[in-house]
Order: C-alpha cells, then sequence, then structure tokens
C-alpha cells in the first residue's frame, strides 16, 4: 500500500471525513440551521463528485499497488454506480429538506447518516474482494437502518426500522456465511482468485451451498421473493425520503454488488446457481406485480412494485452476458430516475407526515397541478416500459439479454407482468386525470420541483436519443466483461 | 416535385406534423377553445393535404420499387436500431385514410367535446403521430415505439371524454393491446438474434448477419427461419395483431371501448387502429414467417369465419346502435382476415381494399351515430323511428353508410367483399359460402337497424322537435368525403388495385414462391407473354 493508492479511495476518505464533519457540526453552529446543513451536505457531496471525477482520471498513470488491486477497484462500472448514487443521493437530500424543517428533526445526524450509507455504497461498488464488499454493505445497512426508523416518536416508523434491522441482520449473517464457505472451497475471498480456482472445479456441493446463501443475503438487499417481507412496511414506516433513498441508490448498490459478484467471480459456476435465481426473479416479478395490484397506498403500492422490478433486474444478471450487464445498468439507471421522480411528487403532495400516501391523494392532481400530473404519468409510464420513455429502453435491453441468453420463458414471464405492473400504475394515473379534485394545494417546492423536472427530462431524453447513454455504459464495462471471457 | 420524388423526408414531415402541433397547441390558453379548435383543424388539414400528393407521386408502374419515399438514418448504433421510413402501396394508402381520417374525427368534435378541449385536441394530434409513424416505420424497434405509443393517447381519450363506464373500457382496452404487443415485443427480439448470433440455449444456430430490426431483411430471411421457430413468432405476433383486430375469442375489449369512448376515439377506434392489427399481418406475420402462415391458416380462417357469423348474430341483437356498429366491425373484419389468408392475389387486395372500406363506412357509421346522440343523448334503437320524416337529409346519408357497410354494388363494400369472395373461393369453396352467410346477415342487421330507426310511425314525442343536418353544415362535411369515397371505390376501384397489386404480389410470393409461376403454367400461354403483374391486372379487372 502505498500513498498514492489514497488517490482510488479519495472519494470515499472526503466523504467519511464530511460526515464526521456533519456529526460535530451542531456543536459548531448553534441551533437547527437546517438551511447550513442543507448547504454543507449539497457541497459535500459536490467535492466528492469533484473529487471521483479527478480519481478516474488520475488513476489511469497511477498504477495500483497489488494489494490494493487485490481489494479494491476503479473501474467503469464502479464509476458508472458512484455517480448515480452521488446523483441519487443530492436527489433524496433535496427531497429532504423540506420535511426535515416541517418536522423539526435535527438535519446534522441526518445527512451525516445519508453521507455514510453514500460512503458504504461507493465503496461496495468497487469492492474486489469480499470482505471489502461486506464492509461497505454493513455501512449502508447500518446507516440505512437507523434512517429507516427517523420518526422516532412513530410506532409505524420504529416498526421499521425494527423489522428492518432483524431480518436485515439475519441476511447479513447467512451471507456471511455463504462467503465464509465460498473461501472453504477456494481458498480466497478475491473475485478474481475465485474465479482463477473455479476453472478447476467442476462440481463442489460445498461451493454451491455458498454461493446460494450469498445470493440469499443479496437477494434480502434487492428485495427479491422470497426475502422481500420487509421491503412494504420498511418503505412504508420509513421518512418517504429514506424510503426513496431505500428504493433508488440503495437497490440499486445492492444489485452493483450482485452483478460485481457473480459476473467476476461466479460466472464459471453459472448452471449450478441459475436455476435458484430464475426461480428467484420468476417469483419476485409475479408475486411484486400480483400484490401490488391491491395497494391503496402508493408507498406500499411502490413497495410491491420495486420487488417485482428487483425480478426485472435479475434478468440482467442470469444473462450473463455483456449485453445482459449493459441492459442491467441501463435498467438500473432508468428505474432509479423514474422511481426518484415518483417520490418527488409523492412528496409534493404530503400534507402532514403519511400524507401524500393515499391514492386518493392523487385525486385531480391534474386540475392542481397539470405539468407535474404530465411529469407523474411519464415516470409511471417508464416503470411501466412504454416508450417513449427511457423505460421502454431499458426494459427491451434486459428482454433482449433474457432472450439472446436463451432466457425465453423468463422474459415470457416479464413482458406478462410489465402489463399487469401497468394496470397498477394506472391506477393512478385515472386518480389523476379521471377522478374528481378535492381542491388541496400541493406542496412543490423549488428544491421538489428541481427534482422532479431533472427527472422527468431525464426520463425523456433517455427514451428518446438513448444512443449516448449506451455507448458510455457499454464503454464502462470493459474489465468486468474481460473477466466473462 | 421534389418533396416528393427525392431526398426529403415527406414521411417524417406527415408523422411529426400533428405532433408538432400539438405541442403548438398547449401554447394556446385553455380557455380560448375557438381558437384550440381551429388550430386542431388546420394541423391535420396541413397533414392531409401533405399526404394527398403521395397518391399520385407513388410510382406504381412494373419498374417501380416496392417502398418508395424512403428515410433511412441511423439510431441507435449499439442495438442495430435504424430510423427507417418508406411506405407501400399499402402503407401510403392507409397514411392517407389516418391522415383523412384524423382530419374528420377532428372536425367532428367540436359540439361533442365540452370539456377539456385542449388536452382533447393536443391527444388526438399526438395519436395521430403514433399512428402514422406506425404504418411508415419500417425497422420493428421503431414500429414498436411507435405502436405502444398509440396506446397513451387512445387510453385517455376513452378514460376522460368517454361514457359511464369509461374507466372500465379504457382500462380493459390498455392491458388487452398491452398484453398482445408486449408478446409481439419477444417475437420481435427472437428474430433479432436469429437473424445475428442465434439463441445457444434453444439450440437455434443463427444466421450470423449483421444484427439489425430492418423488417425488410427479415422478409429476406423468413424463409430460412425453422419451423418450430416460425410457429411461436406467429403465435407471438398473433396475439398481438389479433388482439387488436380483434379477431373472435380476442374481441370482447371492443365493445366497451367503442361504446365507452367518444364519437371522434370510435371513428378513430375503428376506422385505423383496428387497421394496425390487419396492416401487422400483412406487413409482419405473412412475408416474415410464411411457413407458419400457411400452416395455421385454417385454424386462423375459423376463427376470421367464426368472427363474421358471430358477429352479425350479435350485432342482429343489439339495442344500443353503437354496440350494434361495434359487433358488426367484428364482422367486418372477420372478412378482411378471411380473404387474407386465402394466400392468392384476390383474397389479398380485396383484404386490404376491404381495410381502407371499413374503416370509410364504419367510421362514417360512427359518426353518423354520434350526431344523433348529440341531439338525443340516446343511442338505445327503441327510442327511434319515423326519423326519415323529421330528418330527411340524415336519413339518406345513414342509408348510404349502411349500403356501403352491407356491400350493395356500386359501393365500396361490394368490391371488397367481392373481391375477398372470390379469393376465398378460389382457396377453398366453403370459405366462399361462410363468407357469403356473413354478407346476408351483414345486410340483415343493417336494413333491419335502418327500417327500426328512420321508418314507421315518428312515436317517441322527443323526436319531433329534431333539427335535420344541413347539406352546408359542419355536420354534413364530416360525412361528405367519406360518401364521396365510398362512390369512387364503388365505380372506379382500378386506381386502388394498381397501387395494391405489387405489394400483394410480394406477400403472395414470400407465402408461396411458385404461385405465379404454377398459375401461369396452369393457363394457356397468350399471345404475348404476360408479366406476373400484368395476369394479376387481367384478374382484377373482371371484378370491377
Amino acid at each position: 500500500m502505498t500513498w498514492l493508492d489514497l488517490t482510488y479511495l479519495a472519494p470515499e476518505i472526503v466523504l467519511a471525513i464530511g460526515a464526521c464533519w456533519l456529526l460535530l457540526a451542531p456543536f459548531v453552529f448553534r441551533g437547527n440551521g437546517h438551511s447550513l446543513a442543507l448547504w454543507q451536505m449539497l457541497f459535500l457531496l459536490l467535492i466528492a463528485g469533484g473529487t471521483l471525477i479527478w480519481a478516474s482520471s488520475a488513476v489511469e498513470q497511477t498504477p495500483a499497488s497489488a494489494i490494493l488491486r487485490s481489494m479494491f477497484v476503479l473501474d467503469g462500472f464502479a464509476i458508472f454506480f458512484k455517480l448515480l448514487f452521488l446523483g441519487a443521493v443530492a436527489a433524496v437530500v433535496l427531497l429532504s429538506s423540506d420535511f426535515l424543517r416541517e418536522e423539526n428533526h435535527s438535519p446534522w445526524e441526518y445527512y451525516a447518516l445519508l453521507a455514510f450509507a453514500l460512503c458504504g455504497m461507493m465503496f461496495m461498488v468497487s469492492g474486489a474482494h469480499l470482505i471489502s464488499i461486506w464492509i461497505g454493505l454493513e455501512l449502508l445497512s447500518v446507516s440505512s437502518y437507523i434512517l429507516a426508523g427517523y420518526y422516532k416518536e412513530h410506532a409505524v416508523s420504529t416498526e421499521a426500522a425494527m423489522k428492518y434491522f432483524l431480518l436485515g441482520s439475519i441476511s447479513s449473517a447467512v451471507m456471511l456465511y455463504g462467503m465464509s464457505l465460498i473461501f472453504g472451497v477456494t481458498g480466497s475471498l478475491g473475485l478474481g482468485d475465485i474465479a482463477h480456482v473455479l476453472q478447476g472445479i467442476l462440481q463442489n456441493d460445498v461451493l454451491v451451498v455458498g454461493i446460494v446463501m450469498l445470493a440469499a443475503g443479496l437477494c434480502f438487499k434487492i428485495a427479491a421473493v422470497p426475502f422481500h417481507v420487509w421491503t412494504p412496511d420498511v418503505y412504508v414506516g420509513a421518512p418517504t425520503p429514506v424510503t426513496a433513498f431505500l428504493s433508488t441508490a440503495s437497490k440499486a448498490a445492492a444489485f452493483a454488488v450482485f452483478a460485481r459478484i457473480f459476473y467476476m467471480a461466479l460466472s464459471q459456476f453459472r448452471l449450478d446457481w441459475a436455476g435458484v435465481i430464475a426461480a428467484v426473479a420468476a417469483l419476485s416479478m409475479v408475486v411484486g406485480n400480483l400484490a401490488a395490484l391491491t395497494q391503496d397506498n402508493v408507498k406500499r403500492m411502490l413497495a410491491w412494485s420495486s420487488i417485482g422490478h428487483a425480478g426485472y433486474g435479475l434478468l440482467g444478471i442470469l444473462a450473463m452476458s455483456e449485453l445482459g450487464l449493459v441492459s442491467l445498468l441501463v435498467y438500473l439507471l432508468v428505474y432509479v430516475v423514474a422511481t426518484m421522480g415518483i417520490w418527488a411528487l409523492v412528496i409534493m403532495l404530503r400534507r402532514g407526515e403519511y400524507a401524500g400516501e393515499s391514492i386518493s391523494d392523487f385525486a385531480g392532481l391534474n386540475a392542481r397541478a397539470p405539468f407535474w400530473a404530465f411529469a407523474m404519468v411519464v415516470f409511471l409510464l417508464s416503470l411501466g416500459g412504454i416508450p417513449p420513455t427511457a423505460g421502454f429502453v431499458g426494459k427491451y435491453y434486459l428482454f433482449l439479454a433474457a432472450i439472446g441468453s436463451g432466457w425465453g420463458w423468463l422474459a415470457i414471464v416479464a413482458v406478462l407482468m410489465s402489463a399487469v405492473s401497468m394496470f397498477y400504475y394506472l391506477r393512478l394515473v385515472v386518480a389523476m386525470y379521471l377522478r374528481d379534485d378535492p381542491g388541496r394545494p400541493i406542496a412543490a417546492n423549488a428544491s421538489l420541483k428541481l427534482v422532479a423536472a431533472a427527472c422527468l427530462l431525464i426520463t425523456l431524453a433517455l427514451g428518446l436519443a438513448p444512443q449516448p447513454m449506451l455507448t458510455e455504459v457499454s464503454r464502462s464495462l470493459r474489465t468486468v466483461v474481460a473477466t466473462l471471457r | 416535385m421534389t418533396l416528393y420524388g427525392g431526398d426529403f423526408p415527406i414521411l417524417s414531415l406527415i408523422t411529426y406534423i400533428p405532433l408538432a402541433g400539438a405541442l403548438l397547441l398547449l401554447l394556446i390558453p385553455k380557455e380560448k377553445v375557438g381558437a384550440i379548435r381551429t388550430g386542431a383543424t388546420v394541423i391535420a388539414a396541413i397533414d392531409f393535404a401533405l399526404a394527398v400528393p403521395l397518391w399520385w407521386t407513388f410510382d406504381f408502374g412494373p419498374a417501380s420499387a416496392l417502398f418508395q419515399f424512403r428515410e433511412d438514418a441511423s439510431w441507435i448504433d449499439a442495438l442495430g436500431v435504424r430510423y427507417i421510413f418508406a411506405v407501400d402501396g399499402i402503407s401510403m394508402i392507409l397514411v392517407l385514410m389516418t391522415t383523412l381520417i384524423g382530419l374528420i374525427a377532428i372536425y367532428s368534435s367540436f359540439t361533442a367535446i365540452r370539456m377539456r378541449e385542449k388536452e382533447y385536441y393536443v391527444l388526438i394530434l399526438f395519436l395521430q403521430t403514433g399512428m402514422i409513424g406506425a404504418f411508415c416505420a419500417l425497422d420493428f424497434f421503431l414500429f414498436y415505439v411507435f405502436w405502444e405509443v398509440m396506446l397513451v393517447p387512445m387510453y385517455f381519450l376513452i378514460g376522460v371524454w368517454g361514457g359511464p363506464r369509461r374507466l372500465y373500457a379504457s382500462i380493459k382496452f390498455f392491458l388487452y393491446t398491452l398484453s398482445g404487443s408486449v408478446l409481439m415485443l419477444l417475437a420481435i427480439l427472437a428474430l433479432y438474434f436469429f437473424n445475428s448470433d442465434g439463441i445457444p440455449l434453444l439450440n437455434i444456430q443463427g444466421l450470423g448477419n449483421v444484427p439489425t430490426f430492418a423488417v425488410e431483411q427479415y422478409h429476406a430471411i423468413g424463409h430460412l427461419i425453422p419451423p418450430t421457430l416460425q410457429f411461436w413468432l406467429f403465435l407471438g405476433f398473433f396475439f398481438a395483431f389479433a388482439i387488436k383486430v380483434p379477431m373472435f375469442p380476442f374481441h370482447t375489449w371492443l365493445p366497451d371501448a367503442h361504446v365507452e369512448a367518444p364519437t371522434a376515439g370510435s371513428v378513430i377506434l375503428a376506422a385505423v387502429l383496428l387497421k394496425m392489427g390487419t396492416y401487422g399481418f400483412v406487413r409482419f406475420s405473412l412475408p416474415i414467417l410464411p411457413d407458419a402462415s400457411v400452416r395455421l391458416a385454417v385454424p386462423v380462417v375459423i376463427l376470421a369465419i367464426i368472427g363474421i357469423i358471430y358477429g352479425a348474430f350479435v350485432s342482429l341483437v343489439q339495442k344500443d346502435m353503437k354496440k350494434l356498429v361495434a359487433y358488426s366491425s367484428v364482422s367486418h373484419l372477420g372478412f378482411v382476415m378471411l380473404g387474407m389468408f386465402a394466400f392468392n392475389p384476390m383474397g389479398v387486395t380485396g383484404s386490404v381494399l376491404q381495410m381502407i372500406n371499413h374503416g370509410i363506412s364504419t367510421g362514417a357509421l360512427f359518426l353518423l351515430v354520434g350526431i344523433i346522440y348529440e341531439r338525443t343523448h340516446t343511442r338505445m334503437i327503441a327510442d327511434y323511428g319515423g326519423l326519415a320524416k323529421q330528418m330527411p337529409v340524415y336519413a339518406a346519408f345513414f342509408l348510404i353508410t349502411a349500403l356501403s357497410s352491407m356491400g350493395l354494388p356500386a359501393l365500396n363494400g361490394f368490391v371488397g367483399e367481392f373481391t375477398i369472395l372470390l379469393g376465398a373461393a378460389n382457396r377453398n369453396i366453403w370459405w366462399g359460402v361462410a363468407a357469403a352467410v356473413g354478407i346476408v346477415l351483414g345486410a340483415a342487421y343493417l336494413l333491419w337497424l335502418y327500417q327500426r330507426v328512420f321508418w314507421g310511425p315518428l312515436d317517441n314525442p322527443k323526436n319531433r322537435d329534431l333539427v335535420d343536418i344541413t347539406l352546408t353544415g359542419r355536420e354534413a362535411w364530416t360525412l361528405i368525403p367519406l360518401v364521396a369515397l365510398m362512390i369512387w371505390i364503388g365505380v372506379y376501384p382500378k386506381p386502388f388495385f394498381d397501387r395494391l397489386e405489387r405489394p400483394v404480389n410480394y406477400i403472395v410470393e414470400k407465402i408461396d414462391p411458385d404461385y405465379f409461376t404454377a398459375e401461369r403454367l396452369s393457363v394457356p400461354p397468350p399471345p404475348s407473354a404476360p408479366t406476373e403483374s400484368e395476369s394479376h391486372a387481367a384478374v382484377a379487372g373482371t371484378v370491377q
């Protein structure tokens, strides 16, 4: 390990220092200082982003020492996700500012926790070693447990945090045990080394058990059936901006790690785990989308819908091809953007802590705020995969990858379920356009509008001109894809 | 004219003018209803005016290209998606019809739509772009985008401006068509892999071509697709198109959608959206999957015949005029499918012509039902009777349209149905017999409808104050172009046959490469050796 290696870690270091500063800042600045905290957090994200861009160009000249290289890589795949997380967390911060002010919660710890979570996510997508991935994942998880319970006066929020914590810890333990089994067979925790050793192993039951346990832990994080039971309760109980965080950045981070481990380390053994993952994917799509049909609470509906989306995303991992990986990244990007936009609108509609949550709160939105109703339609169509939105490009790519790798039956399940999903997305559209207006004003402030408008712009732009995104994503995947061949 | 012959992207212009117009309409404040109506009409009229010259600039001579007015640009290189627009005789006529129907639909809505006018016209124009684009697109990706884009505005048109059960009808419409089209998406993707890398886990060897979504490439490799794969791909496309057509038993969304939709929505739905399904069969299923088309022809034809007879019988017992017209669509589109799956030039030509005829006649019938509904707010046949005395002009228009729809000679329906009948009977005499029964039943329900509504005593006192339409009025002018077309096609359909000949022969040859050579061998050679197209022109000539 040399000093130059720190270049690789610079963005995470900046974030860790910044997060600690945010914890200490209340002692320096008296009072709640909501806007001060907001600006400092945004400034921190800006610095971290700048550092990331600097680091990603600087590392091309400074090769990492062997010890770092075995633990931590800063490849295009990692940079893509780090930028995605930075953007998503910036959006979450903007979504949170008003909520914190109105609820009179301390902003400093909240932002500090978000920064720690971000640091964990950024660290784990760079992980080239099961332990470094594990550390990042735990940093993310522990911060998320606390964030989910941020409404500490409310039983439902506390219950959500408790449930999330208990189930999350169990899944982490299962995952860790799976890692230990993999270590036992291969004698290594580095992804590259595991892949190397696996080339010489034709069959090993212990290894399969280890892989399945590892996958089970990851499936918990991405909220795939049958590891999904926490999702609806946590999404509903957590403060809405935290739900936005959990359903976008946190989920994308878990998918990134999922893809990193399975593409880089376990692709040799795909025939042994593909069946299990395929079943999980199919179950997630079917259960998530069918359960979403009957929900009247928007947060709960989106929770089930996100379970369904986890199933679609798994197609990208199952494909085990360059196309599959590209499609997964594209899909996560469009999913995060559209979902973030929806959360921004849900928060706009709030009238108290848990409002903006029932479908009836959306009634007549078209009359109250036609532009935002239109934006909501675009987001919903994007989640449903209807052109000309970005979601269509994402789904198209995923199905293409699935069929290309021979997962025809899963692709059929996926398209049928995406048709089913339009049914409940349309319920919101029906409420907005076809129901009467109860005449409540919406609570749109500048930061919410900024987030929603940016998401709208990205969703439409990626839908109409996807070429730049596709080129960029494929280019960023060189190192991961190289391990496939 | 360089606008139509050269490199100018005339098809894109026609496609996107409604979209640009819709965006312009958004700038008008919603209180200025008059300006919005005029604006929408002007935009649709410009679009139609730009489309009309396609009719005579389209080259249908013996040396002409199949697809003309071609535009080809790169779009998403990463996937091999290109932006390809071009029309053959079939899609050119359908584009023309779409622009005309759009104009009429907008023009007919002035008094019918009294709320949220701005959104209404914006959505109709948006829908126009989707429909025209779907007819012009020759790249699967592009086609699919337009195909899906059409769903959203139609969903809103039914859902916002529809009748009492509009929510149910609009969601049913959306989900039915969406579930069909996602299966088509899978079929498209499977084709894509067959053309390039193959599908390893299904043991399907690819052709190793450059990945592409260009439809013509798939026309070229259609005969290379193994029969089993063709079978599954055909099913994938079949669900999408059969739901849209709609064929029995996938038709159940149609009566709901039609009955609940506002008049203009019904007109567009009947005249253009249903044609998307039949167009899909002609453009994709038949030429790309010839083997599966032949093997599955009998089941498809059985469904078509059930549709013809069943649609007609259900029409007979309807109490609601609009529902009657809606079910008559099921019957009429059964004819279209029957002719198409006869796989001979007669049948396919008749089928395409009947697509146009159905658009004109049924569109006009929906307009007529809408006109009376606006006056009385009832569509129940029992509420009427003796209207011919009260509204003679309206009755005359209704009579011509009904006669055209049932296939009276000298009107358009006859030409289409008769050609289909010849084609079907040529293939299998019983198909012809079944179709003939359908024609008789068609006459029955339409004439009986006419009798109950227009003849007899003027019983209902509410109908005594009804105001007739005037020949100079707006309502009449929504109908006059359609009636003129009915007469034109009925009396002199040759220009249509001319333009359809080449694409139809192309499709027939795709299905059976030996069709024309075999036919030539069976008849004694005439003095001057005829080309394939001439022999067909002679056949078509006997119909006129």
